[in-house]
């Protein structure tokens, strides 16, 4: 990787906007987005839903024994900001922009952002609801306010 | 109290000039930082054994704590880097402390530079946080967002208003102004920084702490050794860490922090309490951070921070100064190093602008907080 590449202009890793699909732990949540479904992995030692990001071990009971279920696509937002400035050209034209800490109903927690609505109008403890963003390559879970 | 408590101190603080450093090197700025510590300890290179670096954001070495001692004419028995974010001079300190009390080194330097003002032509290759990916892909790229986060939830939990917030701007952009070496020397009020620019609401640009220049370092070595030495040595009294969560997706809470353990245990190694605290030194990447550090160590109860933090009460001269010297709000961004060498000089009594020595300082808190909000580390100092 070439030094223009990895590093922003004060040196840090630069930001990328799309997900790493090849992350070996995560192939299922894209595959299965793909088809429209959110799934969060589950434990099948102790039932325990795991947080974000995948990782191949139950955090609670170290079990290697779990599967990826579907959820409601129901949560509530614990906070949110919305941002004024963009890191990455991506984005330039979306300011200002909501992104959001969802809590599903079931527990794990996503980054995301809520659609549909202007920023401002965005509330802590409001119930939202998984809408499927499709792009080329992959889907991203993103919510709007619950029906 | 722990057996440990004032047996080791800190005898030796070097800080370089900050802001902007077109001429040096994140490796210059180190090693500089390093001879001025030494300058001031009366102790020479080939005398320390022990070394702690902060893994450079932007310039990883596989251990740049070896490299930088062959930098700097040392021949280290201990040497390594820390890798805790903001919460690492701290911890370099208990580091530092843990490895003498082993019998690993004598004289170990604590020491942090960065180079972020201007650009470090040195090749390198960049560190990740470790779950980016897991973010940008909506959008979310920064720490300023991260505790936006937290702010969004503090004014919701608690009625914390961005006023509120700017308030602990105003007051450490007044210690910024009484400090020659800190970035900012202009007074700030509250229209200002409400007029200044949205970043990630709910933090204004004004919430936001500075890109530096400079680099700084401490050495420790037991209190045995001190007292042969010229500078009045300062005690580590408490030390605590605490760590409660790895990213904003496993967050159990964004209003109470690493903050609150870690000053506990602090606090009870030193057998001290908030009040008998003459001064603290509360890293300040954003507003929020220092308003729910002061919360979570004690010094109000936790949603009390607004209403406790005006009236000057938070300035010298008030119940408790926080960041006498600027913080990174005002003085300079080196990931909380200069804290931990204002509080130690704060304790020497007679180093830094008069009009901003709090007087007859005996002890005082200081803390690191690094990462989404997840680690944290705090130090008691004292003098006897």
């Amino acid at each position: 990787m070439s030094k223009t590449e990895a590093h922003d202009k004060r040196g840090r890793a630069a930001p990328r906007a799309e997900p790493f699909l090849a992350e070996m732990e995560a192939r299922p949540f894209w595959d299965n987005l793909k088809e429209h479904k959110l799934t969060v992995q589950r434990c099948n030692g102790c039932g325990t839903y795991f947080n974000f990001p995948p990782q191949a071990l139950c955090a609670k009971c170290l079990s290697s024994d779990n599967e990826w279920v579907p959820v409601s696509g129901k949560g509530t937002i614990y906070s949110f900001v919305t941002y004024h400035r963009a890191w990455h050209p991506a984005y330039q034209d979306q300011i200002p922009y909501n992104v959001s800490l969802v809590d599903l109903d079931e527990g794990p927690r996503l980054v995301s952002n809520v659609i549909d609505i202007p920023p401002d109008e965005v509330k802590v403890g409001m119930a939202v609801e998984v809408v499927y963003e499709d792009h080329e390559e992959y889907t991203l879970p993103k919510f709007k306010p619950s029906a | 109290m722990s057996n440990l408590s004032g047996k080791y101190a800190v005898v030796g603080v070097g800080e370089t000039q900050v802001g902007k450093r077109p001429e040096a090197t994140t490796n210059s700025l180190h090693v500089e930082a390093i001879r001025l510590c030494l300058e001031d300890a009366g102790v020479d290179a080939s005398q320390v054994d022990g070394l702690l670096t902060n893994q450079p954001l932007t310039d990883a070495h596989r251990s740049y704590a070896v490299r930088l001692a062959h930098m700097a004419g040392i021949d280290p028995s201990y040497a390594t880097d820390l890798a805790l974010g903001g919460a690492t001079p701290i911890a370099m300190i208990q580091n530092a402390v843990m490895a003498i009390e082993a019998g690993m080194a004598n004289y170990v330097v604590c020491v942090h530079a960065r180079k972020r003002a201007t650009p470090d032509p040195t090749p390198g290759y960049p560190i990740r946080s470790g779950d980016e990916h897991w973010e940008q892909p909506w959008g979310h790229f920064s720490a300023v967002a991260n505790h936006a986060f937290a702010a969004t939830r503090h004014m919701h939990e608690f009625g914390t208003t961005s006023e509120d917030l700017g308030q602990i701007a105003v007051s450490t952009r007044k210690h910024a102004c009484m400090n020659r070496n800190a970035t900012m020397q202009k007074p700030m009020s509250i229209e200002d920084h409400q007029n200044s620019r949205l970043i990630v609401e709910p933090l204004h640009l004004f919430d936001c702490s500075l890109e530096s220049d400079g680099g700084a370092a401490l050495l420790v070595t037991s209190m045995e050794r001190a007292r042969d030495l010229p500078k009045r040595p300062v005690q580590v009294l408490g030390m605590g860490q605490h760590h409660p969560h790895s990213s904003v997706m496993d967050a159990p809470t964004l209003t109470t922090l690493g903050s609150r353990k870690s000053s506990e245990a602090a606090y009870r190694m030193a057998g001290l309490e908030p009040k008998d605290m003459d001064f603290a030194q509360f890293y300040d990447c954003f507003t929020i951070t220092t308003l729910i550090t002061i919360e979570d160590y004690g010094f109000c109860g936790k949603g009390e921070g607004k209403d406790f933090i005006k009236d000057g009460r938070i300035e010298v001269g008030g119940e408790i100064p926080v960041n006498t010297h600027g913080g990174l709000l005002s003085q300079a961004h080196l990931e909380g190093i200069m804290h931990v060498t204002e509080g130690v000089k704060q304790l020497r009594g007679n180093e830094v602008e008069p009009e901003r020595q709090v007087q007859g300082a005996k002890a005082g808190v200081i803390s690191g907080h690094g990462g989404s909000l997840c680690m944290h580390a705090s130090l008691v100092l004292g003098v006897q």
